[in-house]
């Protein structure tokens, strides 16, 4: 379990500059269990976020739990142990060119002060459990991005934390690797039970892990909440985000229908209502549907033409009645 | 030539001189200037354990030392060469100068290699639970030891250099001979020896530190 209560984070005025406030009063509730998001723009504050989460930075106001622990009420060494209960993985992966995947993984097992022969047993078992076993003497050097993020994640989970916290964990790695350690998360979430939090500006991340999410800008929460209702929202800045509807385009044929697509109002009664109902011809002019968080999720953008129009606006409110999430658009301003 | 019967012995007296001075300097130089060289970073402005004050001083103490020419200092700390070891002529006497000399050298090497290990490896570190201490001992020392070796064959090819000067004080050792025999003696033939010795035992040095520095790295 995670929370942030109203936390600042202020970074004092470098030389003839002024201060920066990161944070600008951020509450951040993520259950035990859950894999939560933060997606922003570069600036928005994210990465401050997560490095208040082990306090590898200091809020300047505000209060950090983590599994009921206030962080921010222990003293130094109290944080020091507090932490090797919290794994982190990082961007550049920063493993240490010294020593060997195996040794990597041992590094916080030796920090704790664990014998050699548990190390070594630990570091067996968690690369396996990360798929590279046989690379164990490698240096990471001789191993591929999507390998050393992989070292690393068995390293972030040697101490058996109960949190894992991913800055920009995949933003370093090609497709193929950000796919195989999103799965990697994904999996060590459900068979350990960990509570991961994972801040990345690529929504294709949130949508692909995720089971919440919050949207930050300027050091604010914006938006956020569980993927599948914030999704089925149609105003959501945070739906908009990872979901972008769909611009419309400035042929001025017809008239433009747009479809919030969930599975509890799918955009086939729509089209059954326009089509079979009305007799109008329907075709889809943009937007895109996919499965996030389990379920179907998406925006279309419809044009209807035809020769009678004038049941349009009845069958739409027809549709909003039953569930559906549709509304007309003027041509050139879809947003 | 019949002389060389005379000058052979002198010269094998002289080369372990000047071997016995660089290679007890250079363990003392190791000994401090790498303590010295991890405190000059992590007191430095955001590093592990800032103190702005300590940091100065020691950059001043540093900078002092390598600022220097050896020769002043050889007289400057002639007290505390006799304070430590009775005298402050011969062989054994001229480590506490060269020693002087030679740590400032190897701190300032220490800390920019030291300086070069990414941040993000320390807060890794530190973001498992590690101490400062930890952070010293198994990231900022094993991470920068290739780079470590390369600093401390650099301080003693240095420390070689310097101690052709500590004939000044009647520390013997090669500079000392191709003064003495070389020089004074106008025997160009025995100056070009001393130097071709001399030579011979940087490369050596030089090849030997780049090999294991190099080794190193490819870990």
């Amino acid at each position: 379990m995670i929370e942030l209560s109203n936390v600042r984070k202020v970074f004092p005025a470098a030389r003839g500059g002024q201060e920066v406030v990161a944070l600008d009063g951020v509450d951040l509730a993520v259950p035990a269990g859950d894999f939560a998001g933060v997606v922003g723009p570069s600036g928005s504050g994210k990465s401050t976020l997560i490095r208040l989460v082990n306090l590898l930075e200091r809020p300047t106001s505000g209060s950090v739990t983590v599994d009921g622990r206030v962080l921010t009420d222990l003293s130094a060494e109290e944080v020091r142990k507090a932490r090797s209960s919290i794994g982190m993985v990082f961007q550049h992966f920063e493993l240490m060119d010294s020593r060997t995947a195996a040794e990597n993984v041992e590094h916080p097992l030796e920090l704790a002060g664990v014998g050699r022969a548990e190390r070594r047993r630990r570091s067996g078992e968690l690369l396996d459990l990360v798929g590279l076993a046989e690379r164990a003497t490698a240096r990471p050097a001789q191993l591929s991005g999507g390998q050393k993020q992989r070292v690393a994640i068995a390293r972030a989970l040697a101490a058996r934390p109960t949190v894992l916290l991913c800055d920009e964990a995949t933003s370093a790695l090609d497709q193929a690797s950000t796919t195989g350690v999103l799965q990697l998360l994904r999996r060590v979430r459900d068979e350990l039970g960990l509570t991961v939090l994972l801040i990345t500006h690529e929504m294709s991340v949130v949508k692909a892990v995720c089971d919440s999410a919050v949207l930050l800008e300027a050091g604010r929460v914006v938006d956020g909440g569980r993927l599948d209702e914030v999704l089925s929202r149609g105003d959501s800045p945070l739906a908009e985000a990872l979901l972008p509807a769909p611009l419309a385009d400035d042929r001025d044929t017809g008239t433009l229908v747009r479809v919030t697509v969930t599975d509890a109002a799918p955009e086939t009664r729509v089209l059954q209502a326009l089509v079979g109902g009305l007799g109008l011809d329907v075709e889809v002019a943009g937007g895109s549907v996919e499965t996030v968080a389990g379920g179907r999720h998406g925006r279309l953008l419809l044009r209807v033409t035809g020769a009678d129009q004038s049941g349009l606006d009845g069958a739409l409110e027809r549709l909003r009645g039953a569930g559906s999430r549709v509304e007309r658009v003027v041509a050139g301003a879809a947003r | 030539m019949s002389d060389w019967s005379r000058i052979w012995p002198q010269l094998a007296d002289a080369t372990g001189e000047t071997l016995y001075m660089v290679a007890v300097s250079a363990v003392v130089t190791v000994l401090l200037g790498i303590p010295l060289g991890v405190l000059l970073t992590v007191t430095g402005p955001r590093a592990l354990a800032p103190h702005p004050v300590l940091h100065r001083v020691l950059g001043l103490v540093v900078n002092l030392g390598r600022s220097l020419p050896f020769i002043i200092l050889l007289v400057l700390v002639a007290p505390l060469t006799r304070g430590l070891v009775g005298t402050t002529i011969g062989s054994t006497a001229a480590i506490v100068p060269l020693t002087i000399g030679a740590v400032p050298f190897l701190a300032r090497l220490v800390e920019t290699s030291l300086r070069e290990v990414a941040h993000g490896k320390v807060e890794a570190a530190l973001a498992m639970g590690a101490r400062r201490r930890d952070v010293v001992r198994t990231v900022l020392l094993p991470e920068a030891l290739p780079s470590l070796v390369a600093g401390v064959t650099v301080t003693v090819v240095a420390l070689i250099s310097y101690s052709a000067m500590a004939g000044a004080i009647g520390g013997g050792g090669l500079g000392d001979f191709a003064i003495r025999f070389g020089y004074q003696q106008f025997r160009t033939d025995i100056t070009l020896l001393t130097v071709a010795l001399l030579l011979v035992v940087v490369q050596a040095l030089q090849f030997g530190g780049d090999t294991w520095a190099r080794r190193l790295a490819r870990r």
